[in-house]
């Protein structure tokens, strides 16, 4: 295969299964919200499930007028929902579904991916401070704060996952929890990170992805009770659209590299190579979506914490505890 | 920061999501309103029905209501006797009755007033119209209404 | 500061760096329109990054002129009218003022209709509560308390409908009793407004039903930590505060004010009934929350007893078909949802009344606003503003 169709069909394929991704994720906000507070959520478009209302909402955006406030600073207002868009993005990239189906497996492939995806922190504080608008403002410099803070513990919970597996390739640490965590007899029993020691790592990880995805109850950049809409306030249209589905799109990649990193990525215990490689993206995409319906079921039950709790947590609580993670890891790496 | 005095920690946030989740599984109470529709309890004050056979146009319905909404003109008219020598009768003749429910506050005065039961609540409340002008029911409307008039609830023994 | 030297550079040791940043602060207009200040206020905030250092709140956006529309129209035509004043609790609005024209025509309201009175108001307190119980967890960003509590004031709302025709505004009281006759003619279909058949049958699945609902909020809501860190030692309200500045209702409750018009003045036959006055003595955010929950609790009490031993008799007394009130001054107040309401009447005989001063709770409940503000954050604001439980309508009137 030329240079040039590899790339397209990998382009194709990393832009469908973030794409296919967030819709999918998007309709389950929608309908699992919906009936978490007892209503019926989308029911007509489509038919009868409402399984369009995501196309329609998209085609609806597609539709309105893409507004740019009064005395906005123009270029970086337009350009600010490409930069988060493609901080989401990047992050699929070195996503593996299965051993052989990854766009690029990179070395250090969990260093690129929590790189690229604080990208987006870059393109809401564009967003609020091109924006003229007080709110946006606000929203943006929480947000920059919050992913400030909450960046750290991610990185830091990824790090113990890394010290555990000895690379920081993420197929190199999913393959890492196929390797016996015991046998009994002759059946060598694998099991991901999350049962053998990351407890801890991944609740930070998991904590910290909700604050990075501005998610109740870690939503103060967007607040829509305090900040009206927070950093997406004047954005309208298409533009609205990016940012609405960046955050779903980053739920998908936040929930695909906590599967990774903690539930074993496409592999299940008990079986074997073979069917790892034909079943593996079947089982590493349920991860993620059983991991996105925890982060949906969240949100529909918290209220937000407010901006000086956010950072107490963060520095008071998830750091100590990511760094005495790492040290335990540590120790049962160089002890074992 | 959060007190956590009960023993396990986060409590508190878990109960909520098993609330939430118990939900989940639990048929809505939603009505699916234009395919099924929601009958409204027969005292519900939907609109207003008039029985013009009722109505002496008397007026106490337009003088009684807080944002004068109702408009009536009338005329008297001479019924002749069928007889030669019998006394010439006059009724009053209603030539315009109408109710603006874009203004309409909807309390019911003029249905009390009456002096004549011409003026009935009926629970209807389909009739949201594009313009606002529309929403000057005349008399052909209001009399409409009259066949959803329901008949009253039966009382609870006191 | 630093200090040149020959050479013109300065060096970056010269500069002092413990001198703090002067930042201006930012005005920032939140409302008219905004999600979380109810229908029509502004609040016009100094903000130090999230530190909010002062407030005040602009009122008047919703004024419509309730005293100069009353002079101007007889006391059945008012009634309607003052329903409008706190739309949530439409019917606990005209029990005052029908007590108040009451006591100057020396009217007295038979015994059922007084019970009714006391079971509506009361049903009308449950579904105000609920209200409170769904915008503030939504203003502190939890979404879900909102459809539980809408939902379930829905059978509230549905027990006031089939009883007065209004769910929001009932316009049921009449001088002298309860309305007794819709289609007040003596001819045909007269239709009588006792009670309908089933509603006692009815009130008790409420109330038993609506119990149920407090113990979903106490596990959605009461113990959730987040909302706790949200909302304890947030906006105290002292007693100083509330005397000072003419607090009533839960928000005076909920400082250890305990003050309640239905135990202090007979205004309907509280007395008859076993009710607590739910008191805290925090004041903050909580403590509110707190006591209308308890509130919802007493309330489905009192129905309970009212229901349950609900006399028989007449809905109304005789009244004249022409209503004048003999002049004379009068004035009554009610425990509403959000406070104490209350009406000072001035008649100078007639139909019409000469003056009618409406006091609502909400407008000194919320004049007590710009005082929890200092030190508070752009969050607590939010959260302050959906615990005071205010509707727009009652602080312009």
């Amino acid at each position: 295969m030329s240079f040039a169709v590899l790339l397209t069909v990998k382009v194709l394929a990393v832009l469908g299964l973030m794409l296919g991704g967030a819709l999918v994720v998007i309709y389950a906000e929608l309908k699992v919200g919906a009936h978490m507070q007892n209503r019926i959520g989308p029911y007509f478009a489509g038919g009868r499930f409402g399984w369009a209302q995501p196309f329609a909402d998209a085609l609806k955006f597609m539709q309105k007028e893409d507004l740019v406030p009064d005395g906005a600073d123009d270029r970086v207002y337009k350009l600010a929902p490409y930069v988060v868009l493609m901080g989401t993005i990047g992050v699929f990239v070195v996503l593996p579904l299965s051993p052989r189906f990854v766009a690029r497996d990179l070395d250090l492939g969990a260093f690129y991916a929590l790189a690229i995806s604080s990208l987006t922190t870059l393109g809401v504080l564009m967003a609020g401070w091109s924006s003229n608008n007080k709110y946006s403002l606000i929203g943006g410099l929480r947000a920059a704060a919050q992913l400030i803070a909450y960046e750290l513990p991610l990185v830091l919970a990824v790090v113990a996952v890394a010290i555990q597996a000895g690379t920081l390739s993420i197929s190199g640490i999913i393959e890492a929890q196929a390797a016996p965590a015991f046998s009994i007899g002759e059946l060598n029993v694998a099991l991901p990170y999350i049962l053998t020691g990351q407890i801890i790592g991944f609740a930070i990880f998991v904590v910290a992805s909700l604050a990075e995805l501005s998610r109740i109850p870690f939503d103060m950049p967007i607040a829509e009770s305090e900040l009206t809409m927070g950093f997406v306030t004047e954005y309208s249209s298409i533009r609205f659209a990016m940012f609405f589905l960046a955050e779903y799109a980053g739920m998908v990649s936040m929930s695909a590299l906590a599967t990774a990193f903690y539930l074993g990525g496409y592999q299940l215990p008990g079986l074997s190579a073979t069917a790892v490689e034909v079943l593996g993206p079947v089982i590493f995409i349920s991860k993620v979506f059983l991991l996105s319906f925890l982060f949906i079921w969240l949100r529909w039950t918290l209220p937000r914490f407010r901006e000086d709790q956010l950072q107490s947590l963060a520095w008071r609580w998830l750091i100590p505890a990511a760094l005495l993670n790492i040290a335990i890891t540590a120790t049962f790496k160089v002890v074992f | 920061m959060a007190s956590t005095k009960l023993g396990f920690p986060l409590k508190g946030i878990f109960k909520g999501m098993g609330i939430t989740l118990v939900t989940l599984f639990k048929p809505t109470p939603t009505v699916n309103y234009p395919v099924v529709k929601e009958r409204p309890t027969e005292r519900a004050r939907g609109v207003i029905a008039l029985d013009t056979d009722a109505c002496t146009s008397c007026m106490l319905c337009a003088r009684e209501c807080p944002d004068w909404c109702i408009y009536i003109e009338g005329h008297k008219e001479e019924i002749q006797p069928d007889k030669p020598g019998g006394r010439v009768k006059t009724r009053a003749k209603l030539d315009r009755f109408d109710i603006d429910f874009a203004l309409c506050m909807y309390c019911g005065i003029c249905v009390e007033v009456c002096p004549f039961d011409a003026l009935f609540w009926t629970p209807e409340y389909e009739y949201s119209e594009h313009k606002i002008s529309d929403l000057l029911h005349d008399k052909d409307k209001l009399t409409e209404w009259l066949a959803t008039v329901p008949t009253p609830p039966a009382l609870e023994a006191s | 500061m630093s200090t040149l030297d020959q050479s013109g550079t300065v060096h970056i040791s010269d500069a002092s760096i413990s001198v703090e940043l002067e930042t201006p602060g930012m005005t920032l207009n939140i409302g008219p329109q905004h999600p979380s200040t109810h229908g029509v206020l502004r609040l016009v905030a100094q903000v130090d990054g999230e530190r909010v250092s002062s407030l005040e709140p602009m009122i008047g956006y919703m004024h419509r002129g309730y005293e100069k529309l009353v002079e101007v129209r007889n006391y059945a035509q008012i009634i309607t009218l003052i329903n409008r004043i706190d739309w949530t609790a439409g019917y606990a609005n005209e029990v005052p003022f029908v007590v108040a024209v009451e006591r100057l025509t020396e009217i007295e309201a038979p015994d059922r209709a007084q019970y009714i009175r006391v079971i509506l108001t009361e049903m009308t307190r449950i579904s105000a509560h609920l209200l409170f119980l769904s915008s503030f967890p939504l203003e502190l960003g939890a979404s879900t308390p909102l459809m539980y509590a809408v939902r379930d004031r829905e059978y509230v709302l549905e027990l006031l409908e089939s009883v007065t025709g209004g769910r929001f505004h009932p316009n049921f009281n009449r001088v002298g009793g309860v309305k007794p006759v819709a289609g007040g003619g003596s001819t045909t279909k007269k239709q009588s407004q006792d009670l309908p058949a089933g509603f006692i049958a009815a009130t008790n699945a409420m109330v038993k039903r609506l119990r149920g609902t407090c113990v979903t909020f106490d596990g959605l809501v009461t113990g959730n930590e987040v909302f706790l860190a949200r909302t304890k030692g947030v906006g105290i309200i002292t007693p100083d505060h509330v005397h000072q500045y003419g607090i009533s209702g839960p928000n005076a409750r909920a400082s250890g004010v305990g003050f309640d018009v239905r135990k202090h003045e007979a205004y309907l036959p509280y007395d008859k009934f076993d009710f607590a006055i739910p008191t805290e003595t925090d004041g903050d955010c909580f403590s509110r929350y707190a006591v209308r929950l308890a509130e919802i609790r007493e309330s489905l009490k009192i129905i309970e007893q009212a229901v349950n031993d609900l006399p028989g008799g007449p809905l109304r007394s005789k009244v004249p078909r022409i209503l004048k009130v003999p002049a004379g001054e009068i004035y009554v107040r009610g425990e509403n949802p959000k406070g104490e309401m209350g009406y000072y009447i001035v008649s100078e005989g007639g139909r019409i009344p000469y003056r009618v001063k409406i006091r609502t709770a909400s407008y000194s409940n919320l004049a007590v606003l710009p005082e929890l503000m200092n030190g508070a954050l752009l969050p607590d604001l939010v959260a302050i503003l959906g615990s005071l439980d205010f509707v727009l309508g009652d602080v312009d009137r």
